[in-house]
């Protein structure tokens, strides 16, 4: 069953899907940094130091992409409870 | 004792329940984006930590021990001992007349105890079946990802002595 596409989606069911999609991405770059600190503990156990930095600096922004994310879904939530008159 | 006092007049089930039912799907998915993004920061400052052991790593020096006499073993024999602290394990193997080998008795994996395995030539963990080589303690099968820390050896006169470890 498909939908007509002049139909606009209420405001909300819009914010639940832009935060469903930010926590998917969240979760992905999750998912990679825990392989990253894994591999970067693994490596240093192992005596070689060399990977520690670049791992850290891949680590740092992908929190920063997990942060703006975040933002991102605040954002989107003040919005939609605006636009309903919620607190 | 004024801050022991509630500030709001609602009543204590509406305060500790504050989510309404239509609502309580959204709110969820907004705390565990917070939480997610709390778990990314917690990854990050584990990267840190890592990078700060790094920069502040000092090579440990190693004492000369003793571990064995020549002929003390067969050759295909084991003597297991202790270097460089009376805590650490390790296993000694002569694979040839002249030719003896040294590894920490711990498995990279989850530190179960190895032994040798002489009819297979390999150094085996009994646990998850992680085997290592007998030559240069490689990893040859299973979960372990890093090689078995090798014990450096030299041959004093009628003694092999333990000088330092590789990991």
């Amino acid at each position: 069953m498909t939908r007509p596409n002049n139909i606009e989606l209420p405001p909300k069911t819009r914010g639940l899907t832009a935060i469903a999609g930010a926590m998917s991405l969240i979760a992905v770059l999750l998912i990679v940094q825990i392989w990253l600190l894994s591999a970067a503990l693994d490596s240093f156990l192992g005596g070689k130091h060399g990977s520690a930095l670049p791992a850290a600096i891949f680590s740092g922004v992908m929190f920063l992409i997990c942060f703006g994310l975040y933002l991102f879904v605040d954002r989107v939530d003040s919005n939609v409870r605006d636009v309903s008159g919620e607190q | 004792m004024k801050w022991l006092r509630r500030s709001s007049s609602d009543p204590l089930w509406k305060e500790e329940f504050s989510v309404r039912t239509g609502d309580e799907r959204y709110v969820t998915r907004r705390q565990l984006t917070k939480f997610l993004v709390l778990t990314s920061f917690g990854m990050f400052v584990g990267n840190l930590w890592i990078l700060l052991r790094s920069a502040f790593y000092k090579a440990p020096t190693y004492p000369q021990q003793t571990v064995a006499r020549l002929g003390e073993i067969p050759v295909g024999g084991v003597k297991l001992f202790t270097y460089p602290s009376a805590e650490d394990y390790c296993i000694l193997v002569r694979t040839a007349e002249n030719e003896h080998v040294g590894y920490s008795q711990k498995c990279t994996h989850l530190s179960c105890a190895v032994y040798y395995s002489q009819e297979s030539d390999r150094l085996e963990c009994p646990c998850h079946k992680g085997f290592f080589s007998v030559a240069d303690g490689s990893v040859l099968q299973g979960p372990p990802s890093r090689p078995l820390p090798r014990i450096v050896l030299e041959n004093r006169g009628h003694e092999i002595v333990a000088v330092d470890v590789r990991v």
